[in-house]
C-alpha cells in the first residue's frame, strides 16, 4: 500500500446522486480522493453529508452514480466483490458504535480474526498496537462501557485501522469532545496517515479540525443540493469568491 | 495489503563488528507468513551482541504486522540490555513507533475483574438475588404511590399512551393466547380422560378442565405468555429509553418516569390480563370440550352441565384475582429492570432476561402463596 503513485486517486466519485425514496439530498457529485490525502466532505448540519457517507462506504445504494475504488466500481460489483471491498476500508462511526459485548482488544481484533488467518496471539498483539497508536495501552481488557465517551471513539479508530486499510473514513470525528481531546485527534490522525500512508475521508464541520488536517474538501450546501466548493480550506477560506463558501468557512462573517 | 500474492517475507541477520544488522525482505504484511527470527534476536545476549539495527533495503511491503515485530524485538532488547537503532527504519515505521510509545494520556486501572472464582459468584449471585427482592418490593411501593397520585388527579399520565398500551397487551395477544389455552385444555382433557376412564368416569372430565382452567391453569399460562411477551417488551422499551439517556431527559424535565412510562403499563396489564384470563377460560374449556365431544363421545349438552356444575363465579374469581397479581408482577419486572439497564446494547439484553425470569420466578411464587391463602380461607 505504500508503493502506489501519489496522484492516484484512492476514490472517484461520478455523478452521485443520494437520497431516500423520492427525496434527493444531494446530487450530481463529482469528484476524487488522492490517493494518501485527508479529505473533508463539510457542510451545514442536515445538508446530507452523512447520507454522503453511507453512499461512499457501502451502507446506502446511491439513487444514480458510481463510486469507485481505484478502478472497481462498489455499487455494480456483486456481494462477494463488495465484502472484498469493504476490507479495504475502516470506518469510525460517530460514536464509536463498539460492540458493547466485546471487550476493546476484542473489539479491534474482530476484524481481523473474520478476515486474516492470523493466530489469536498475534491478533492480540496487533490490537494492542493500534490502541497504543490512539493512546490507549493498558485499556485491553475494558468494556466499551467502562471507558469515556472520548476513549470510546478512540477505540472506534483503532478498530477502524485494524485490517491496515487503504482508505479510513471518519463520521464526526472530533463531535462531543473537548477542544484538547480534539487536538490530539486531529494529531493521532495526522500522524497515522504520515505512519500507515493511507487515505483518510472525514466528515466534519469542525472548521479548526478542517483548517488543521484537510488536504482537500468539498463543501455540501443543503440550498443547493451539490457540491459548491473544491479545493484545500484555506485556500477556498482566502480565495473563494462565493459568498455561501466563505461564510460557512469564516463562521458568518464574511 | 494491495498485492495480491505478496513475495515471501524474508528474515536474515548479518553481523557488523559487534553488532547486528537485522535485514528483513520481502512483504512483512497481515497475509504474509512471517519466517521464525533466529536465536539471536529470540534471546539477545549483551555479552556478544552490543547492539541491533535494521536494513530495511530488501523489504518491499509492510503494514501493522511488521511494526508488531519490531516493537517485540525492541521490548525483547530492552529486556536483555541491548540497544536497537531505528535509524535504518522506513520513516512510516518510525513514525507509528513513536506513536505507539508515547504515553497514554491516562493510565489505565485494572478493569473491574472480569474473572471470578466460583465461590465469590455464588456470593454475589444470592447477594443480587436479596437486593433484587428487595428492589422489586421498593418500586412496586413507589408505584403504588404514583397510583395515589394518579387517583387524586395529580399524575403526569397520558390516556391515549394507556390506550395503545392495552391494545398492544391485550388484543394483540389474543391469538397466542387462544393456541396455548386450547392447547392446554386437550391436554388437561386427554390425561384427565386417560384416568378418569379407568373408572368409567369420562364425562368428568369436563370438570377437571374447567376447574383447572378457572382457578389456576388460565391465569397461569397467560402470565407466562405476557411475561414473556410483554415483560421482555417492556423491559427492553425502557432499557433502550435509558441507554439513550431519554429516561434522564424526563427526570430533568420534572416528568417522573415512575408515572409517565410504568404507571400506563401497570394499569394496561393489571387491566389486561383478567380480561385476557376470561378468554383463556373459555378457550380452555372449548380445548376440552374438543377432547369430550370427539374422542371420549360426551353429549354437548352433557358436557355444558358438567362444566355448569363442576365451577361456579367464585372459582373463576378465584382465578382473576391470580391474573391480576400476575399482571402487576409481570408489569414491575419488566419496567423495573428497564429501569435499571446499563447504558449498552448487552445491558439491554441483560435486562431483558432478567425481566423475564423475575417474572415467571415470582409468578409461580404468587401463585402457590394464593393457593394457599385460599386453601386456609376455605374458598
Amino acid at each position: 500500500m505504500r508503493s502506489a503513485g501519489k496522484e492516484e486517486a484512492a476514490i472517484s466519485v461520478r455523478g452521485l446522486s443520494v437520497g431516500y425514496g423520492d427525496h434527493v439530498v444531494q446530487r450530481d457529485l463529482d469528484f476524487d480522493i488522492a490517493r494518501g490525502s485527508i479529505f473533508v466532505i463539510m457542510g451545514p448540519s442536515g445538508c446530507g453529508k452523512s447520507t454522503v457517507l453511507r453512499a461512499l462506504i457501502g451502507l446506502l445504494e446511491p439513487l444514480a452514480g458510481d463510486v469507485l475504488f481505484g478502478a472497481e466500481n462498489f455499487w455494480e460489483a456483486p456481494p462477494e466483490q463488495q465484502d472484498r471491498l469493504r476490507q479495504r476500508f475502516g470506518v469510525m462511526y460517530q460514536g464509536g458504535a463498539l460492540w458493547s459485548s466485546m471487550t476493546v482488544a476484542e473489539n479491534v481484533g474482530l476484524p481481523l480474526s473474520e478476515h486474516t488467518t492470523l493466530d489469536a496471539a498475534t491478533i492480540r498483539r496487533l490490537a494492542e498496537l493500534k490502541l497504543a497508536l490512539v493512546g490507549l495501552k493498558g485499556f485491553e481488557d475494558f468494556y466499551p462501557a467502562e471507558i469515556s465517551g472520548g476513549m470510546n471513539k478512540r477505540v472506534g479508530v483503532a478498530r477502524a485501522l485494524a485490517l491496515d486499510p487503504a482508505v479510513v473514513f471518519f463520521d464526526e470525528p472530533s463531535a462531543g469532545l473537548d477542544p484538547l481531546s480534539s487536538r490530539r485527534l486531529d494529531d493521532t490522525l495526522l500522524a497515522l496517515r504520515d505512519g500507515l500512508g493511507c487515505t483518510m475521508v472525514l466528515v466534519t464541520h469542525e472548521l479548526d479540525s478542517i483548517f488543521a488536517i484537510a488536504d482537500d474538501a468539498i463543501l455540501l450546501d443543503p440550498q443547493a443540493g451539490t457540491v459548491i466548493a473544491q479545493g484545500n480550506p484555506r485556500e477556498l477560506r482566502e480565495h473563494s469568491t462565493d459568498a455561501r463558501v466563505r461564510r460557512f468557512l469564516l463562521r458568518g462573517a464574511a | 495489503m494491495n498485492e495480491t500474492s505478496p513475495a515471501a517475507a524474508r528474515l536474515t541477520t548479518r553481523p557488523d563488528d559487534t553488532r547486528l544488522v537485522v535485514c528483513p525482505a520481502g512483504a512483512w504484511t497481515l497475509a504474509a507468513t512471517l519466517p521464525a527470527s533466529p536465536a539471536a534476536l529470540q534471546a539477545p545476549d549483551p555479552a556478544r551482541v552490543t547492539g541491533i539495527s535494521f536494513d530495511c533495503t530488501a523489504l518491499t511491503a509492510w503494514d501493522s504486522r511488521f511494526v508488531v515485530f519490531v516493537r517485540e524485538l525492541e521490548a525483547r532488547c530492552a529486556a536483555a540490555g541491548v540497544a536497537i537503532e531505528r535509524d535504518d527504519l522506513p520513516q512510516g515505521v518510525r513514525r507509528l513507533l513513536e506513536l505507539a510509545d508515547a504515553a497514554p494520556e491516562r493510565a489505565a486501572e485494572s478493569p473491574g475483574g472480569h474473572e471470578r472464582a466460583f465461590l465469590r459468584e455464588v456470593g454475589l449471585q444470592v447477594i443480587a438475588f436479596v437486593r433484587s427482592a428487595g428492589e422489586l418490593i421498593e418500586f412496586t411501593g413507589a408505584a403504588a404511590v404514583a397510583f395515589g397520585r394518579l387517583l387524586r388527579g395529580q399524575a403526569r399520565f397520558r390516556v391515549q399512551d394507556m390506550l395503545r398500551i392495552m391494545q398492544d397487551v391485550g388484543a394483540e395477544a389474543l391469538p397466542i393466547v387462544s393456541l396455548i389455552s386450547i392447547l392446554v385444555g386437550l391436554i388437561l382433557a386427554y390425561i384427565g380422560s386417560l384416568q378418569l376412564g379407568q373408572f368409567g368416569a369420562d364425562e368428568y372430565v369436563a370438570n377437571l378442565v374447567a376447574i383447572a382452567m378457572a382457578r389456576e391453569m388460565a391465569a397461569m399460562m397467560t402470565g407466562i405468555i405476557m411475561a414473556g411477551r410483554t415483560g421482555a417488551a417492556f423491559a427492553a422499551q425502557l432499557g433502550t429509553m435509558t441507554a439513550n439517556e431519554e429516561i434522564d431527559a424526563l427526570r430533568t424535565a420534572a416528568i417522573p418516569p415512575m408515572e409517565f412510562l410504568v404507571l400506563p403499563r401497570l394499569l394496561a396489564l393489571v387491566l389486561m390480563l383478567p380480561l385476557l384470563t376470561v378468554y383463556a377460560n373459555l378457550m380452555g374449556i372449548v380445548g376440552g370440550a374438543v377432547v369430550g365431544l370427539l374422542l371420549l363421545d360426551i353429549e354437548p349438552l352433557q358436557y355444558l352441565v358438567q362444566t355448569r356444575g363442576a365451577v361456579d363465579l367464585g372459582d373463576f374469581a378465584t382465578g382473576l384475582i391470580k391474573a391480576a397479581a400476575y399482571g402487576v408482577i409481570v408489569a414491575v419486572s419488566g419496567c423495573l429492570r428497564g429501569m435499571q439497564c446499563g447504558r449498552s446494547a448487552a445491558a439491554v439484553g441483560a435486562a431483558t432476561t432478567s425481566a423475564v425470569v423475575t417474572g415467571i420466578v415470582f409468578i409461580v411464587v404468587c401463585s402457590a402463596t394464593l393457593t394457599v391463602v385460599y386453601q386456609v380461607l376455605g374458598i
